[in-house]
């Protein structure tokens, strides 16, 4: 009888150990807590994304205040669409503000940066971001360096 | 005629192999709602397989953490990205090192008792006596051993992977002093839920059923004399390993 339990408190020690580690794993060392929470979405339309990504993090001063959530193209603006996921933190975004797609480091992953605008009303669900800027393409700078640096030679 | 049999006989009898293997996955996986139905033998065996691996997949994932967190800090402080260190580990153990190297430690800890215990019951024809009694052997014997095998693997992955992160830290931070937040923050930004966590567990599920269903037929189909039970768990341990690592090679050539 003795042995029974001990082995029925084992087994139950080792699933309850194991299922902690499951939920350790998956809450504490993913991002998975950046999606849950509070948030409504907004969108940004923009002329070229480049190597953004969905799960990209939204920044504000460098803090992460979102993530990308969609990226598509849009067929009646003739434009990449973005959605963003932003926090409920941070509901106090002015309407005009700038979002750009930037890049973290040299090589680093692209990401969005806001810099917020002066307007009294704030982004809410469903609202458009107006002032946006494409991402940087290093490849269409330096075509435009060597044209522009070719024409001035001569 | 006899001369093109001679020729297809071995591909015949691969085949065969073949659908002897499936038609066992098959039974075990049908029976294994019976074997929920009898919770006490579940639970037995989830222990024999599971509570009894713990300290070597404990120990094991604690050291490869240890491990991987000394070789990338030598490596990345070249370019000066210790910055990177926890989610470059965190990474490995969850999409790949994890699961493979559970899987490893498992075949060898539980898979070769599980076909040295079927193949001597074969041997002492209590599988036969089960037969003559009316009682399935399948039902009776391999579906909560298989059941217990399929739950098992996930959970000592996540425990090996869990002891690993925990070797990181004791590396990153206790030793060569890293900064708790960048270390917790590259990690909390490089691994992604769906496509690093969902995808390890998926591959750990899928390595305990191929594990457990290599171990059981080879035990439950073992030659009946003391070699051949032999035999059976060393064919276990071999096959289970090569299994699992082309079944990881092609797992994540599917996923990433």
């Amino acid at each position: 009888m003795r042995s029974i339990r001990t082995l029925e408190v084992t087994t139950g020690l080792f699933v309850l150990l194991g299922v902690a580690a499951l939920f350790y794993l998956a809450t504490q060392t993913t991002n998975y807590r950046s999606y849950g929470g509070r948030s409504y979405q907004v969108r940004a339309f923009f002329n070229n994304v480049g190597g953004l990504h969905v799960g990209a993090p939204v920044r504000m001063g460098g803090v992460t205040v979102g993530r990308v959530t969609r990226i598509h193209y849009s067929m009646t603006r003739y434009q990449a669409e973005v959605d963003l996921l932003i926090s409920d933190h941070y509901d106090k975004i002015p309407a005009d503000s700038t979002a750009a797609i930037l890049t973290q480091g040299v090589l680093g992953e692209q990401y969005i940066g806001l810099s917020p605008g002066g307007a009294p009303t704030f982004l809410h669900k469903g609202s458009t971001i107006h002032f946006t800027q494409s991402a940087i393409i290093l490849e269409n700078l330096l075509g435009q360096l060597l044209t522009h640096g070719s024409h001035s030679g001569k | 005629m006899k001369r093109f049999y001679a020729l297809i006989q071995p591909f015949l009898e691969f085949c065969g192999a073949l659908g002897r293997r499936l038609h066992f996955l098959v039974t075990s996986l049908v029976l294994v709602p019976s074997a929920l139905a009898r919770p006490r033998q579940f639970i037995e065996q989830l222990f024999y397989v599971g509570s009894v691996s713990f300290i070597l997949i404990a120990v094991g994932g604690l050291f490869v953490g240890l491990v991987l967190a000394l070789q990338f800090y030598t490596a990345l402080s070249r370019f000066g990205a210790t910055s990177s260190l926890g989610g470059l580990v965190t990474l490995a153990l969850l999409r790949e090192l994890g699961p493979v190297l559970t899987a490893l430690l498992f075949a060898g800890r539980a898979g070769t008792s599980l076909a040295s215990e079927l193949g001597l019951m074969r041997a002492t024809r209590q599988i036969d006596a089960m037969e003559v009694m009316a009682v399935d052997p399948m039902r009776r014997v391999v579906a909560p051993r298989f059941l217990a095998g399929i739950l098992a693997m996930p959970l000592l992955a996540a425990i090996f992977s869990a002891m690993g992160v925990l070797g990181a830290y004791l590396i990153g931070i206790k030793m060569m002093g890293l900064d708790p937040g960048v270390f917790w923050s590259s990690m909390r930004h490089e691994v992604r839920f769906h496509s690093d966590f969902v995808n390890g567990m998926i591959k750990s599920l899928i390595f305990g059923v191929a594990c457990s269903l290599i171990s059981l037929y080879e035990g439950y189909h073992a030659r009946p004399t003391a070699e051949g039970v032999g035999q059976a768990t060393t064919r276990s341990v071999v096959i289970s390993s090569m299994a699992i690592l082309a079944l990881d090679f092609l797992l994540t050539s599917f996923m990433y």
